[in-house]
């Protein structure tokens, strides 16, 4: 029984984003003309997964107690990339999908290693890579445009069955497969102690700058993934810069409604799908209303500052005063 | 009298360690000179010194945290050498640091096998990470610490007991414990002597160092004794007795580095009284009084509440009990700005001048004048030649060293930066000045000029509490020291009774028959 105590305390954060979901996503569904149809959901779904992975890679940099905001860029960069090379036969598209993540990948190692290698603090190395992605991004797509292999996006955009929607199985196998080996290996759990206490680490002889790494890079991948998607919804490719900071911040504002500790150390990814999930319902939810969308971005403040005081109130408790700071 | 405690322990294998001429300097610092230690295998050799003697230095260098300047280190008669502590581990030299090496948010199964945990497929295998934990805590005595706990959760006691329980899952062959019995209760404590005596017929080498004398007598077979980063005398355990061993500890004649002291203040009214000032486990019933011109010690080992203390007076705990009465008059302190305002003139100067007491990139004058805004400037608007008049004297009175106050302090040496902090406090003209530890780490000369400084704020008619971990500082410069031992007055010296033996007996908590007839030894 107290095995399932502790269970419950590691994932209360996680637990507490996916129950803000559910009780925004039943009021959307329950006030939708159409309710609960697998058209709704397909839609919800689709919207939702661009910033799940998003908030995913950012996650990952979370833990190590550092912060990613050259996120959004990568996004763009891939997007605008993919609508270039992601096209053509079914072996030119397998290549084009793949160079596509590779870019992801090298663009994360390349954050990994100015933070780690150059020691240069992660919000300034960031915003500087940030800005060279977006940078390249500009160069390859100066206008919206390109295309897209459109049996591959309607696959992967449409439903599985008729019922599932296949973003969501697609969100659900990276998990599988990126997110779960992360948090299972050596690396991993080195990224969770280095973002807790690296000098801690450091003396129990824990990989911390490998951990570290692959934390970066494989958040360079998941940005990728993500970008991938969002030519999949498009058809196009476009460097939009206010669309790749809105991803940044917004990722940001999930990781937290997910329960991760910008701290580091704490939180996990599947409550950062879920906070991205959750961020995105709050726009849907005033569709349902019938409210101005011009008073989305007031909604989703006020909900991101009473998700984050849930989090705070342990601090009432403290009694050494010098423990807030620290 | 070196040369006579130079023997050496008659043993007749060969050690399975040997560290010779290892020598480290920090700055300019002498950390260790020349030391030399041999460890052999089912035995525990226990390290005693003084705070700063060079004890922490050397476990640091066997164990791979810091690089020595000189010398070499044998394992098994083989010259080794370690660039970080996962290379000592490997090789078999396992430290339980006094700073735990846990890492919060990880449970503690997570945390005991962090080093090397056990893998399946590449990924950590779950169940045998479980086994291994509960395996090691139960070697350990701890089965009551539920291995999916998080460390963070976990009282400080149990905590040490899972940090012993992380060294024993990686299976060393020399086990260091640096201070591991501080924390823990009396009930762990012979849980823990247990298996260090388990491990030790189990053929293991074990450094033991610890300021409780009683638990060197239960445990050790050999003893070194360090003294200003020398080793003084290496002998078989029970050869010498406590007085002995305090003597071979503190060996070193007093300079006249302290000012003259007056007589006692006992005439003058109390400014600050303490009664009965309690916060969660850390401070149990604390009751005493200071008045006007006096200089009052807290004395102890590290970490028996002193620094709690200071912050509860300060203000920065929260749910505090018991009183305290300023000029006679009972006062609630809430926080450090209503402590350090004009009513109460209160000052904290804090131990770590890097994160509490200064902004290192701004300059001297940024520093100084944050403290005394409200002197210089009139609504709101800072008078520069005002400002400048009460810098420059602050300057002269701590004879600070600066090229200029538009210098960043960082650029200062420790020991300016510290009178900086100082000085940034008198500005406000305290009359209850705080001190903790303020001398740590700067040099003789500084430290000089602060006791000098103390005293001067005395005559003036300051209270001043004092928190050292410096035994000398408290004999030299106090008029009454308060020992605490576990979050309570163990003992109140007065005058002529602030002795080092008597320092040290009552830090250790050795019952006071014993600490008078050490006091007697020594006059």
């Amino acid at each position: 029984m107290s095995e399932w105590r502790y269970w419950f305390a590691e994932q209360k954060g996680t637990l507490l984003a996916l129950g803000i979901f559910i009780a925004m996503f039943v009021i959307y569904t329950a006030n939708h003309p159409a309710g609960f149809t697998a058209n709704v959901v397909q839609t919800a779904s689709n919207k939702g997964v661009l910033l799940a992975f998003v908030a995913m890679a950012q996650t990952l940099v979370v833990i190590t107690a550092g912060i990613d905001l050259s996120v959004g860029m990568i996004f763009l960069l891939t997007n605008c990339l993919a609508s270039w090379i992601v096209v053509g036969t079914p072996l030119e598209t397998a290549l084009g999908v793949i160079a596509v993540l590779l870019v992801g990948v090298l663009c994360g190692a390349l954050n990994g290693a100015i933070v780690i290698y150059g020691r240069l603090q992660p919000i300034v190395a960031t915003i500087a890579t940030g800005s060279i992605y977006f940078g390249i991004a500009l160069l390859l797509r100066p206008y919206p445009g390109g295309s897209v292999n459109e049996d591959l996006a309607d696959a992967l955009t449409g439903r599985l069955f008729g019922v599932i929607p296949s973003s969501l199985v697609a969100l659900v196998v990276v998990v599988l497969v990126v997110w779960v080996p992360f948090r299972r290996s050596v690396y991993g759990r080195a990224a969770y102690a280095a973002g807790s206490s690296e000098v801690a680490a450091y003396m129990s002889g824990v990989p911390i700058k490998r951990g570290k790494f692959l934390a970066y890079t494989l958040g360079g991948l998941l940005a990728a993934i993500g970008g991938l998607f969002l030519t999949f919804f498009t058809y196009t490719g476009e460097a939009a810069y206010a669309s790749g900071n809105a991803y940044t911040l917004f990722s940001i504002a999930a990781v937290v409604l997910g329960g991760v500790s910008l701290f580091g150390g704490r939180g996990s990814a599947i409550g950062a799908i879920f906070g991205a999930f959750a961020f995105r319902t709050i726009g849907d939810l005033l569709f349902v209303f019938d409210l101005d969308p011009l008073w989305q971005p007031l909604f989703q403040g006020v909900v991101l500052l009473i998700a984050v005081s849930l989090g705070a109130f342990a601090l009432f408790r403290v009694k050494n005063r010098l423990e807030w700071f620290g | 009298m070196t040369g006579r405690f130079m023997e050496t322990a008659p043993q007749e294998t060969a050690p399975l360690f040997r560290m010779e001429g290892i020598s480290k300097r920090y700055g300019g610092v002498r950390a260790l000179e020349d030391a030399e230690l041999s460890v052999h295998a089912g035995r525990i050799h226990a390290i005693l010194g003084e705070n700063g003697a060079g004890k922490s230095t050397l476990i640091k260098i066997m164990s791979g945290v810091v690089a020595p300047d000189q010398g070499r280190m044998m394992l098994d008669g083989q010259a080794v050498s370690f660039s970080s502590p996962a290379e000592a581990n490997k090789a078999g030299i396992v430290c339980i640091f006094q700073e735990l090496s846990l890492i919060p948010e990880l449970s503690v199964a997570d945390n005991i096998v962090i080093s090397d945990p056990p893998k399946k497929f590449g990924m950590i295998d779950r169940r045998a990470q479980r086994k291994i934990a509960e395996e090691a805590l139960a070697r350990a005595g701890a089965s009551d610490v539920h291995p999916s706990a998080l460390v963070k959760d976990l009282p400080l006691s149990r905590r040490q007991m899972v940090e012993i329980a992380k060294a024993l899952a990686r299976k060393p062959r020399i086990l260091i414990l640096d201070e591991a019995t501080s924390a823990l209760t009396a009930a762990d404590v012979s849980k823990v002597f247990e298996v260090l005596k388990r491990l030790r017929s189990e053929g293991l080498a074990l450094l033991y160092i610890s300021h409780r004398m009683h638990e060197i007598a239960e445990l050790a077979d050999d003893c070194t004794v360090f003294r200003n980063g020398r080793r003084i005398a290496t002998y078989k355990a029970g050869a010498k007795s406590d007085t002995e061993v305090i003597e071979l500890m503190i060996g070193r004649e007093y300079q006249n580095v302290f000012p003259p002291k007056p007589a006692a203040a006992s005439g003058k009214p109390p400014i600050l009284e303490c009664s009965n000032l309690s916060w969660t486990d850390r401070l149990t019933d604390i009751s005493f009084t200071v008045r006007r011109g006096e200089v009052i010690g807290l004395g102890g080992l590290d970490g028996q509440g002193q620094r709690e203390l200071l912050l509860a007076l300060f203000g920065v705990l929260r749910g505090c009990t018991g009183e305290v009465r300023i000029d006679g008059q009972p006062v609630k302190l809430v926080s450090p700005a209503h402590a350090s305002s004009e009513k109460i003139g209160m000052a904290l100067i804090p131990e770590d001048r890097k994160t509490e007491g200064l902004m290192l990139p701004m300059t001297v004058r940024e520093n100084l004048a944050f403290a005394a805004m409200d002197k210089v400037s009139k609504r709101g608007i800072i008078d520069r030649e005002a400002e400048d008049r009460l810098l420059d004297e602050m300057v002269k009175l701590l004879t600070i060293r600066t090229a200029g106050l538009e210098i960043p302090v960082g650029a200062l040496s420790g020991g300016n930066q510290q009178k900086v902090v100082i000085a940034k406090w008198l500005m406000r003209h305290p009359r209850i000045i705080l001190l903790n530890d303020p001398t740590r780490g700067i040099d003789v000369g500084t430290k000089q000029e602060i006791y000098q400084l103390l005293r001067r704020l005395a005559d003036q008619g300051a209270a001043i509490v004092f928190y050292s971990t410096d035994y000398d500082e408290l004999i030299g410069c106090c008029d009454r020291v308060l020992v605490l031992y576990d979050g309570a007055i163990k003992r109140e010296l007065v005058g002529a009774e602030i002795t080092e033996h008597a320092l040290i007996a009552s830090a250790l908590n050795i019952g006071a028959a014993e600490a008078a007839r050490m006091a007697r030894t020594n006059a």
